[in-house]
């Protein structure tokens, strides 16, 4: 790629949502706007490389992507030409076009809280909005995203094309939710966030131990949301979970890519300023409700280990009871199995261990590798290193990462040596 | 990635209005796209001081200081996706410099942290 090429394309995420947001303006439709502003980079990607970066390359932008609005517009305005009205009020618009500009310095939080929560609706799946939110609001080709998730060019291109047409068919290409509403829909927005950036921290699939471009991107998102809508308690505890999660990336696997478990990671290749940044939203979560959102709670777990200086320094009997919060507020086998993990930790292996049993018959839980891990490492501490032995096996055959099955199968092998 | 920018010029004083509320705008998209985490312009250098080491001594200078040719006047903390996206969010603060105060010459200098890299 071409260094003109690189830099029209990071210009482009930079510019991307401003321009969506501004025609969405004009066109009363999201998905139609962002179709429409992808022919302004097809312009720079032609024009550029011969001209040269313009001095004010969102400007240029900005005006390519206007000029194809009006045209659709017109085309529009054709077809209906029997409505002598709508000739008249395209030439208002075109009058009142500076208007546009003037009103989005103003209101760049309304227009992007916009973008985000068509991007995010919950008529889609949460796949479908992962896909349309990288695209949408963080810039990304289709290329980019395919990537990311280790999915075909042509499926990811199939979800987005079938997601906006479901908006625009349903009419729910441009609505903003507000008050009551807003707070409702803000949970399906927060799940995408959290889904892009567990996709890139946990990397289920493949010889990827993590992307952390996809870390980044939601990070980046959940900040944004933080700043456009600051009394919403659950979306600073979201982005105090991820920064505190993102604070490990470069601990949490070694040189040779393979992954360390939190006891044993080196606490001094975590991200002081990115700690100091989730507890700072951590605090602002806990001022605002008090604490008791999914995403707080789960945060104020993570900020136990990020305050911890050494391992053995874990607030083990606090972690115990935010969880058996989060199990109260969210009843699922996952957050048993982390309480039962914790549990253990705070009161002995053998009071973890009677949790974890209880969870062996949970159906949902048949093929999730880290029950028999979970189980495995309870049992090792116990001296049952036959039983954790078989336990290790059996969660090696069951992750899809090699990564990590081979660190199951060395756990094993060790319980042989003890 | 985490990129600082440091902004040296030969002006010492404020920014003009126009430039200031530029600045202020481009600042409050960039917080509002979540890309900018910190920012903040720096008082002349004869407001501070200086802590030196020469010759194996410490030693303390409280002005006068000599003109230096460019000062750090502000800086602005980033996390961005790589050098390229670090490069055109320069350019762009560059360019209101160059459209909205005239005669302010500088240099946006861009710096990546030394934070270990995110194994891939």
């Amino acid at each position: 790629m071409s260094e003109t090429h690189r830099a029209i394309l990071a210009i482009w995420r930079i510019e991307q949502p401003r321009l969506i947001t501004s025609l969405a303006r004009m066109l009363r439709d999201v998905p139609l706007a962002e179709d429409l502003t992808q022919e302004s980079l097809l312009a720079a990607l032609e024009h550029w490389p011969q001209q040269g970066v313009p001095e004010k390359p969102g400007a240029w932008l900005m005006a390519t992507a206007k000029r194809q609005a009006l045209d659709h517009l017109r085309r529009g305005a054709m077809l209906a030409r029997k409505h002598v009205q709508v000739a008249l009020d395209i030439e208002q618009q075109e009058q009142s076009m500076p208007d546009f500009d003037g009103a989005l310095d103003d209101d760049i939080g309304d227009e992007m809280l916009r973008l985000i929560f068509t991007a995010c609706h919950p008529l889609l799946s949460r796949e479908a909005r992962a896909a349309l939110a990288l695209r949408m609001i963080c810039g990304l080709t289709t290329a980019e995203i395919a990537r990311a998730f280790l999915l075909p060019e042509s499926t990811i291109a199939q979800r987005i094309t079938r997601a906006k047409r479901t908006l625009s068919d349903s009419g729910l290409g441009y609505e903003t939710p507000r008050g009551a509403e807003l707070s409702a829909r803000l949970s399906s927005v927060l799940e995408v966030i959290y889904l892009i950036f567990n996709e890139g921290y946990t990397a289920a699939r493949g010889d990827d131990w993590m992307r952390p471009q996809l870390c980044a991107e939601a990070l980046r998102m959940g900040r944004a949301l933080a700043a456009i809508a600051p009394r919403e308690p659950e979306v600073h505890g979201l982005v105090s979970l991820m920064e505190l999660n993102a604070s490990r990336l470069a601990a949490r696997t070694d040189a040779a890519g393979d992954p360390v478990l939190m006891a044993d990671q080196d606490r001094t290749l975590w991200d002081q300023l990115q700690i100091r940044r989730g507890l700072q939203a951590l605090t602002r979560a806990q001022e605002l409700d008090g604490g008791a959102g999914f995403y707080v709670l789960q945060a104020a777990i993570i900020a136990c280990h990020a305050r911890a200086a050494k391992a053995d320094a874990t607030d083990w009997p606090r972690i115990a009871s935010l969880y058996a919060h989060l199990a109260a507020l969210a009843p699922s086998p996952v957050i048993a199995l982390n309480r039962a993990v914790a549990v253990g930790m705070a009161e002995g292996p053998q009071a973890g261990l009677t949790m974890v049993d209880t969870l062996m018959r949970e159906p949902a839980l048949k093929t999730y590798h880290l029950l028999p891990s979970v189980r495995g490492d309870l049992l090792f501490k116990l001296g049952r290193y036959e039983d954790a032995r078989i336990a290790f096996e059996a969660a090696a055959a069951l992750t899809g990462n090699r990564r990590e099955q081979e660190f199951l199968r060395r756990r094993a092998a060790a319980c042989s040596i003890s | 990635m985490r990129v600082m920018y440091l902004v040296k010029s030969n002006h010492p004083g404020p920014p003009s209005p126009e430039l200031g509320e530029a600045m202020g705008k481009l600042a409050d998209r960039e917080i509002k796209a979540g890309r900018m985490l910190e920012n903040g312009g720096l008082m002349p250098l004869s407001a501070g001081a200086q802590v030196r080491i020469e010759d194996g001594k410490l030693s303390l200078i409280d002005g006068p200081f000599v003109e230096a040719k460019e000062v750090v006047g502000g800086f602005a903390i980033f996390e961005l996706r790589d050098k390229d996206e670090a490069i055109a969010m320069a350019k762009e603060f560059m360019q209101l410099h160059k459209d909205l105060m005239p005669g302010w010459y500088g240099t946006c200098e861009i710096r990546f942290f030394a934070t270990p890299p995110h194994p891939r």
